[in-house]
């Protein structure tokens, strides 16, 4: 059986669907990051496929934009994180609702 | 293999060809880019010897520093517009005009944002830093002409928000406002960038030009990828713009976030979010209007509607002015939906108008509740015109823009997004917006009526301290700025008018 680029594309959208889905279901704070961070390499996936089909170097170039950017969320996020939990710990996602919503 | 010293032979003499950069057009940008880089070096060397008002008025300089960048680039234009950078940033009418309402926004809130953060004890020159770098993000995605610079300038634009709004260390309502914007603009911004693999997968590039002749009617033998890549984009804009169904973290973060960040989230972030979908739907993808129209369609009502609606039974002000900005943010797509030339320069009519009250209405609130920026329900606001006439009289005025009453800016602003819908045939939006425009008054009648009943009101705690004279400054601005152009319009009819449609240059 060939691995063609399709089934490349079809990971990308489970992985993809995977972290949205987790992203919703899951309540603490630090598993919900993890999952943007699945999203985001799915889509780092899809942009490796279409390059190497394309042959075209932007999709791979793409990439190294989204890494920079995912590393530089993720410092923020957990900045934030630090300091709600240093005021409540073992805080949940359900927890953090003074705010109605 | 080639030797080592043949290698490195090779790399000192066949000189990297790199694009052309054009310094002048991008001079907006990198006065918003380079001061608060340049700045934040010398305050951490040199603070104890300068005022300490000093990051306010470095940010007011930058921001007015790129407006005057901006004007002189416009006035120099040559014809639609030009890009730069291997094509990868626009300069046209269409960028250096948002470019502009971002660089006010800046100017507005950097203005009265320093006595209210001295007044919170969480005074901090990372505060104007982080506002003017996040400022130049959204400089980025008004030009952005390939999507991978749109999506560059979206996430300067927002990381640079999500650490303002949780901003106020000690009240827990502005992190938790932090947290969900967090989670959910990266949510959003996930979701964009899915649509942006898929669009190039579809079209072979991230430039937007070579994307608008790929997607051309017939070019494309299937057009999937790129309507599902479309979707996708449609919804990480609808995060950024607030537009329901993406709307759920909109209240929640404008309660909680403090008021200048919440003034700048709902001018300058909703200013970028609207310049990258105009820019990708209205330019990029003209030619498919038929397919996307729909899909803005449904936008549009369901923001316009809900935001009325549901705003109206709030009994906070800032969570009120939060579903106002929905139903607002509805209404500048009924300008977008209609994909011609009167619905752009209506949405960029809106958009202008918008900023302005929008900054000037979150002013108010930040000085009208006193230390802690808690009292903002409608009870706080009960005698307010009594306590603070001026103040009150101000944010009628904004409100009654915002309900789109004639000779304020925003009467105008609903007559042409209304204008473009008909002109366009779709008048069952046109209905909508009407009817939505016609509710939606009454919300902002709930915070006049509170304002000027309830003279005895001894429990109300708003408008009891004295009003900072940079506060004043703002709301002076943002109010005379709503009216003069609500009266004598022309001026910046024209000015929108001039915002040519946005040029996009395929590469190579």
């Amino acid at each position: 059986m060939e691995l063609t680029s399709t089934w490349y594309l079809v990971l990308a959208a489970i992985l993809f669907a995977i972290g949205t889905v987790g992203l919703l279901v899951r309540r603490n704070p630090l598993v919900m990051f993890m999952c943007v961070e699945l999203m985001l390499n799915a889509v780092n996936l899809t942009f490796v496929t279409f390059g190497a089909e394309l042959n075209d170097i932007g999709g791979e170039i793409s990439v190294f934009f989204v890494l920079v950017v995912a590393a530089a969320e993720v410092v923020v996020g957990l900045a934030i994180i630090v300091a709600i939990m240093r005021r409540r710990s073992g805080t949940t996602a359900d927890d953090i609702s003074v705010l109605r919503g | 293999m080639m030797p080592l010293a043949q290698i490195a032979q090779i790399s000192f003499s066949d000189k990297l060809e790199t694009p052309s950069v054009d310094w002048a057009g991008l001079s907006p940008l990198l006065v918003m880019a380079a001061t608060p880089l340049f700045f934040l070096t010398i305050w951490s060397l040199a603070s104890p010897w300068l005022p300490k008002r000093t990051p306010s008025i470095v940010a007011a300089l930058a921001g007015i520093g790129t407006i005057v960048a901006a004007a002189i680039q416009w006035a120099q234009l040559d014809g639609d517009g030009t890009t730069t950078l291997a094509n990868a940033f626009g300069i046209d009418g269409f960028s250096l005009l948002l470019t502009m309402l971002i660089a006010v926004a800046v100017t507005l809130t950097s203005i009265f944002a320093w006595d209210y953060l001295e007044r919170e004890d969480i005074n901090s020159a990372e505060f104007f830093v982080l506002l003017m770098l996040s400022a130049s993000g959204g400089i980025v995605m008004t030009g952005a002409n390939d999507l991978i610079v749109l999506f560059l300038g979206l996430e300067v634009l927002s990381i640079a928000v999500y650490i303002l709004a949780a901003a106020h260390l000690r009240r827990f309502e502005s992190q938790e406002a932090g947290i969900k914007y967090f989670v959910l603009g990266a949510f959003a911004s996930a979701f964009l960038l899915y649509g942006i693999a898929l669009v190039y997968g579809a079209t072979g590039s991230t430039n937007l030009g070579i994307i608008r002749d790929a997607s051309a009617p017939g070019v494309l033998e299937d057009v999937g990828l790129l309507y599902g890549g479309m979707a996708l984009l449609l919804v990480g804009f609808g995060f950024k713009i607030a537009a329901v169904p993406f709307h759920a973290w909109t209240p929640d973060v404008y309660h909680g976030a403090p008021s200048p960040v919440v003034s700048f989230m709902a001018s300058a972030v909703k200013v970028g979010g609207f310049a990258a979908l105009l820019r990708v739907f209205w330019a990029t993808f003209g030619s498919l209007a038929d397919d996307w129209a729909p899909m803005i369609f449904v936008l549009a009502c369901l923001s316009m509607v809900l935001g009325t609606v549901v705003g109206i039974v709030q009994d906070n002000v800032k969570r009120m002015l939060a579903y106002s900005s929905i139903s607002h943010a509805g209404f500048i797509l009924v300008g977008a939906e209609s994909a011609t030339d009167t619905g752009l320069s209506a949405a960029l009519y809106y958009l202008t108008a918008y900023t302005f009250i929008a900054i000037g209405s979150f002013a108010i609130i930040s000085v009208a509740s006193p230390r802690g920026d808690d009292a903002t329900t409608i009870g706080d606001y009960r005698g307010l015109a009594s306590r603070k006439p001026a103040l009150a009289f101000g944010f009628t005025v904004l409100l009654l823009a915002q309900a789109g009453i004639p000779f304020t800016t925003g009467f105008l602003a609903k007559f042409k997004v209304i204008g473009a819908a008909v002109e366009t045939e779709s008048y069952v939006l046109g209905v909508i917006a009407m009817l939505a425009a016609v509710v939606g008054a009454f919300l902002y009648l709930r915070i006049m009526l509170a304002m000027y009943t309830g003279d005895d009101a001894d429990d109300a705690v708003t408008g009891r301290e004295p009003i900072p004279w940079s506060a004043a400054l703002t709301i002076g601005i943002t109010v005379a700025f709503t009216l003069f152009f609500g009266i004598f319009a022309d001026p910046l009819i024209d000015l929108v008018n001039d915002a040519s449609p946005p040029v996009l240059q395929a590469a190579g």
